[in-house]
């Protein structure tokens, strides 16, 4: 497997839906055959592999074979790896071998990374909520331009369907590369590293991309609940 | 005013706060602006709500439901992995 990445060592962030057991023990297991701990990998990497193989290829179904062939191939090259990366992040750079050259056999459109500048260049918030240059603080919050605290965090239990709800609608809004980025990143809890590494992109480009899509989820979310708060005054 | 006499924290604007945010959550902002942008944050309610609103975004997007590969798909792999590997695939 090549390791093209100097620093793709740094592990994951914790209590994400893909997090799965500690590295050396994991692997020790895998070697002597536990299928509980593979079992439990499958599990745990799967839905995060699925999403990253959908970049490379054009349909669900071929993103599923995808996966379970670089399960397949992780199985039978377990004894080939050499412990430079994370389990995890070897087991990406295959899926990224097999959803590459799967992808170019189905002619899959445009590479990710040559779909034009990364930056859409709209501002993470409306100018107009800003002081212009002849105000007191140009720049700043007008006082009807600043954020009003929502009315409880989005994830708390009775606004938490609803909230979840808003937060895939403006998901699917997204151009596609912000979306892909934001659901590896945020959704499946992937490293900007790894993230990187599946979309070839550049630390920065990844993290413009990001912003992007998390500024809009943002303003998403500031919309639907300024909706509920005038609807609440009437 | 000129920007040599503000205090700390006022350096740097709100509407660059909210284009700075991303990568001040990611940690790499320099050392000199993230001092800055906290600085700023501790005077400014409006950029603290943003912020807050920036965290409270990502932790919704940690409880969006994800797909996986189906239970039959995932038990032949395990199926796989036994004969493969399982102590009874090691022919002795």
């Amino acid at each position: 497997m090549s390791s093209e990445d100097g620093d793709l060592g740094r592990l994951p962030k914790p209590a994400s839906k893909t997090a799965g057991p500690a590295d050396a023990s994991l692997v020790d297991r895998l070697r002597a055959g536990d299928a509980e701990a593979f079992a439990e990998i499958v599990r745990a990497w799967s839905p995060m592999m699925l999403r990253a193989a959908r970049s490379y290829v054009s349909t669900d179904a071929s993103a599923q074979e995808v996966v379970q062939d670089a399960w397949m191939a992780l199985v039978r090259g377990l004894d080939r790896f050499e412990g430079r990366s994370s389990l995890r992040t070897w087991m990406l750079a295959i899926l990224g071998n097999i959803g590459r050259s799967r992808g170019v056999r189905e002619a899959r459109t445009v590479p990710w990374s040559s779909l034009g500048p990364v930056d859409d260049d709209s501002p993470a918030v409306d100018p107009d909520r800003f002081q212009g240059p002849d105000d007191a603080w140009p720049r700043h919050w007008t006082p009807l331009g600043s954020p009003r605290p929502w009315p409880r965090s989005p994830e708390e239990e009775t606004m938490a369907a609803e909230s979840r709800s808003q937060i895939e609608d403006g998901l699917a809004q997204l151009p596609e590369r912000q979306r892909t980025v934001v659901t590896l990143r945020d959704v499946h809890g992937l490293s900007s590293d790894e993230v990187c590494s599946i979309l070839g992109l550049s630390a920065s480009n990844q993290r413009v991309l990001l912003h992007r899509g998390r500024s809009r989820l943002r303003a998403h979310l500031e919309l639907y609940y300024a909706a509920g708060a005038s609807a609440m005054g009437s | 005013m000129n920007h040599e006499q503000r205090a700390p924290g006022l350096t740097v604007s709100c509407q660059e706060v909210v284009e700075l945010v991303t990568d001040y959550l990611e940690g790499v902002l320099d050392p000199d602006m993230t001092e800055e942008v906290e600085a700023h944050l501790g005077l400014c309610k409006g950029c603290a709500t943003y912020v807050a609103q920036m965290r409270d975004t990502i932790r919704a997007l940690g409880t969006v439901p994800v797909a996986t590969l189906s239970e039959d798909a995932q038990a032949e792999l395990v199926r796989a992995f036994r004969d493969l590997r399982g102590p009874a695939a090691s022919e002795s």
